[in-house]
């Protein structure tokens, strides 16, 4: 029996007063600590929305183009004064196309030809590319001469932002690249139904041009296909050979010790010393072609090995012994061991592995400027050999343009890079989840 | 004959070796001796045996002819003199290799009586899609035909040698195949053999990273010297002009080495306490729920490229510290678009995914055991992070914030787009200076004369930071293994 159970009325003060252990104060440093966590996080969080929503805002417009409906009359006078086409292939490859085009607008919206500044504002509102345009259309089917034909046509950029609401119509027109004829033409057509957003299939097909129009993103996508295929031909032999050498075979010796350091610090050297290496090593020395994707593809390899290596080590060492062990009991070589048995229950991670290194190489940018990739290729490469340019690096081109078409383009091929990888990622994850086996 | 021909008949003589070796195998078992090698294995070593001498001749000869022949090709050139043209003998190797390119194209009927000048062969190749240099001379189309006879020559002799090694590999490993042939323990053999190549270019990429600089380097101090370039305040490749003193330009590293390390130290500022602090939080506080989803989250800032950042602070971040600065000051933007804290920041934010994942590995790395006794003496969870699990995860945290300043010190395309090129030496902040990578890159694009100094000094600059990186990483590498050991 206590004192406590025999008095229980005593006072409160009469209980020894808890020691003051500034519970209070500790508590709240406690709150401001995990407040200090939550902050960081939402920085970081705030960072990724931000860069996401610049970004997209900017670039979604980008994979819609405006166009303009024009019945153009490929009026042989024009094209063809001297009336030369049969023997001279050169008058239709030199011919005045955008005349015939202008025409058709300016007899559109009831403009005289003979209205010489009317008409100059008026030549401005459609694409230079529409010599190209016109021109391929009459090359492939001379036939077509002397009749008219409905073309959809491109727009010049600033008719496009315009149209897209990216130019400020409030702002003086002297201050401003479209006139307010210019605007007006245009929306006369837009309520015509004669001009409007179509979707964007140039920026996927055409090569480099100095145009925002008509420049695209097709030689770097063929470039960084090139250069993918490369790499994954390359680095998955290369590295998972490596890998099964350095976990399966190798005795721990001096000569492994120091392979497994460069391992680990080639995967953290700056990628752009491995552009250095590419551009004394495969160009300067060996004499490969600049700018070409095959050379690029080679940087890149060597630059994803690491990784890759790194991730089928992991993946080889998460098969557990037993399955060595019971391969070698029945009887098995120690090739076929690694081979028959252990190569394939790594498989998805060395996967993983690779298409996680892939999406790291299909991003990076800084070799790629060193060996030349920095190039104005306006024709589609056909062989790994030929000049071409890759994702990043033609985003890097863009950015470097001062045209607001341009941010508008390169917005549009970063949204293009990143999903991309998102789909790589994805996929990574999606096999990792699907075959990953716990032992 | 090409060399790609010779490879396809190549592979076809060891292609069938290989089922010719197995076919055999399996018609040599069934008596009473046991088999030792499965009968694919046979045909697999008399497929190795033939193809593999081979293939290794056939690019050791390409090799070696080519080398040989143009060294040939330049003996023939004539005497260097005073009056050459050409203003060095690789420029006239060029155009006689680039005629010889263009002498290939042509059909037989027009080589056989090919122009004597080189006025008439221009156009002629031109035709044919080979653009020649317009100062070539007439002397070297006769060497540049010899050239092609010799390689021609040497192809078909190098192809009939490569074909009649692979039919010898294949009767070699043919006549090896009986019962009691170890044909897999061969075999296996030259698969460990690729094995260890392939893990041998681990160390030739090094190898070669180091010597490939190291030779350009060398070239370069031999204009400039080390204490110019590592102690020099100025950088200004140009050449100066005429009568202005030396008719050098100036390289000096500092400027850059400044830009570079205060670049990182912003970048660092911003990155450690956020990474930091997400990783605390991730790893003591967060639900299992959070932290699946702000994790991954948190991790795509780490997949999404450099170039992006770059062009986020270009268009954005720039931008909005240019017209915040403006708005603060009352209309004086006193923050460049273009200037260290921008490049800092938005490389801060690259680096958070970094900190913050090797962090939480290694916090979650410290045992239960120590939070367990330090909660149960009665401290809060914070004062347990601070005095008990943050202590003992600081050695491996010093080497995961190592990694991360040697990542920002090589970062290039957020710098290129984002730090300005002018190579200032400055403490502001706000102003814009530049990074060694930034320099790399604008010396190395565009058209290069490749034994100048200008671009000679890419290399030495690359040195430079490969050797800043690597000591970071070896030491940083060497601080994670050895906290790694302690708990394992």
């Amino acid at each position: 029996m206590t004192d406590i159970a025999l008095n229980p009325a005593a006072p409160a003060s009469a209980r020894p007063a808890r020691r003051d252990i500034g519970l209070k104060r500790r508590y709240a440093a406690e709150r401001r600590f995990k407040l200090y966590g939550i902050t960081a996080i939402a920085i970081g969080l705030f960072f990724l929305v931000a860069l996401m929503y610049s970004v997209f805002s900017n670039g979604y417009t980008a994979f819609w183009q405006t166009e303009v409906n024009l019945a153009i009359n490929l009026d042989p006078k024009i094209i063809d004064p001297d009336n030369k086409r049969a023997t001279d292939p050169n008058v239709l490859l030199t011919a005045n196309y955008p005349i015939l085009a202008r025409n058709a607008l300016a007899e559109k919206l009831g403009v005289a030809t003979t209205n010489k500044p009317a008409m100059r504002e008026l030549g401005k509102l459609f694409s230079e590319g529409v010599r190209g345009q016109l021109r391929d259309l009459v090359v492939a089917n001379p036939s077509l001469i002397g009749t008219t034909q409905n073309v959809w046509v491109l727009t010049g950029a600033d008719i496009d932002s315009a149209f897209k609401g990216q130019i400020d119509l409030t702002v003086d027109q002297a201050r401003r690249k479209v006139s307010d004829q210019q605007v007006e033409w245009m929306n006369r057509l837009k309520s015509e139904g004669a001009m409007s957003q179509r979707f964007n299939t140039g920026l996927f097909t055409y090569g480099a041009s100095s145009r925002p129009e008509t420049s695209g993103l097709g030689v770097a996508l063929i470039g960084s296909l090139y250069m993918m295929l490369i790499v994954l031909c390359l680095s998955l032999p290369i590295g998972v050979a490596a890998s099964i050498y350095l976990e399966e075979y190798a005795k721990k010796s001096r000569l492994t010790d120091i392979i497994e350091v460069n391992i680990n610090n080639l995967a953290a050297v700056p990628s752009i010393v491995f552009g250095l290496l590419g551009l004394a090593v495969f160009i300067n020395f060996f004499h490969m072609p600049r700018s070409a994707s095959l050379v690029g593809g080679m940087v890149l390899t060597l630059m994803t090995l690491p990784t890759i290596i790194i991730a089928t080590r992991a993946a080889l060492r998460a098969v557990p012994p037993s399955i060595r062990a019971a391969a070698l009991g029945v009887g098995a070589s120690k090739t076929q061991m690694v081979f028959h048995h252990v190569l394939p229950l790594a498989a998805p991670g060395i996967l993983t592995g690779t298409i996680i290194g892939l999406a790291h190489a299909l991003g990076e940018t800084a070799p790629l400027l060193l060996i030349g990739m920095v190039a104005f290729v306006a024709n589609s490469p056909v062989t790994p050999l030929d000049p071409s340019t890759a994702l990043p690096v033609q985003i890097y081109m863009w950015a470097n343009e001062a045209e607001r078409a341009f941010v508008e383009r390169t917005s549009g091929a970063i949204i293009v890079l990143l999903i991309f990888l998102a789909v790589m990622n994805i996929t990574a994850i999606i096999l990792r989840r699907r075959f990953e086996r716990r032992w | 004959m090409s060399t790609l021909m010779v490879l396809v008949i190549v592979i076809a003589i060891a292609a069938a070796g290989y089922f010719i070796g197995r076919q055999r195998a399996v018609s040599k078992e069934g008596g009473n001796v046991k088999p030792h090698s499965l009968p694919h294995y046979h045909g697999w070593w008399v497929f190795l045996a033939s193809a593999l001498p081979a293939i290794l001749f056939i690019a050791v000869w390409a090799a070696g002819t080519g080398v040989y022949l143009e060294r040939s090709a330049i003996a023939e050139l004539p005497t260097r003199t005073a009056d050459t043209v050409i203003a060095s003998q690789s420029l006239e190797l060029g155009m006689v290799s680039g005629i010889a390119r263009g002498l290939d194209r042509l059909s037989d009927a027009e080589r056989a009586n090919l122009p004597q000048t080189f006025a008439e062969l221009q156009p002629l190749l031109a035709s044919k899609g080979v653009a020649l240099a317009t100062e070539g001379q007439d002397y070297m189309i006769p060497i540049a035909a010899e050239w092609n006879r010799n390689t021609a020559w040497a192809s078909s002799i190098g192809g009939i040698v490569a074909i009649v090694l692979a039919l010898a590999g294949a009767a070699f490993g043919l006549s090896g195949v009986h019962v009691r042939a170890r044909a897999r323990n061969n075999v296996e053999r030259v698969i460990l053999g690729a094995l260890v190549a392939a893990s041998a270019i681990a160390i030739l990429t090094t190898i070669g990273i180091i010597l490939s600089m190291l030779f350009q380097t060398i070239t370069f101090f031999q204009s400039v010297s080390p204490s110019a370039f590592f102690f020099g305040t100025v950088w200004d490749p140009r050449f100066a002009a005429a009568g202005s003193g030396g008719s050098q330009g100036q390289f000096g590293l500092i400027p850059l080495l400044a830009g570079t390390l205060y670049i990182a130290f912003v970048a660092m500022l911003f990155a450690v306490p956020v990474g930091l602090f997400a990783a605390i939080y991730m790893a003591e506080y967060a639900s299992r729920s959070v932290r699946s989803v702000v994790k991954p989250l948190l991790e795509v800032l780490a997949g999404i490229p450099t170039i992006v950042y770059g062009f986020f602070a270009l268009v954005t971040v720039g931008p909005f510290l240019r017209d915040l600065s403006a708005a603060l000051s009352g209309g004086y933007a006193f923050i460049q678009a273009q200037s260290v804290l921008t490049a800092g920041i938005v490389m801060g934010v690259m680096l958070i995914p970094f900190v913050s994942s090797l962090s939480d590995d290694i916090i979650t790395a410290v045992p239960r055991s120590l939070r367990d006794g330090s909660l149960g003496l009665g401290s809060t969870k914070s004062e347990t992070i601070r005095r008990v699990v943050l202590p003992a995860a600081l050695p491996g945290i010093v080497g995961a914030l190592l990694l991360t300043a040697s990542r920002a010190i090589g970062e290039t395309m957020i710098v290129v787009l984002a730090a300005g090129v002018a190579a200032n030496l400055n403490i502001n902040p706000f102003e814009a200076m530049t990074t060694i990578t930034v320099k790399i890159v604008n010396q190395l694009t565009g058209d290069l004369e490749f034994n100048s100094p200008q671009t000679l000094v890419a290399f030495a600059l690359g040195l430079t930071l490969f050797f800043i990186t690597l000591a970071m990483n070896i030491f940083a590498l060497y601080i994670v293994r050895k906290y790694r050991e302690q708990y394992e």
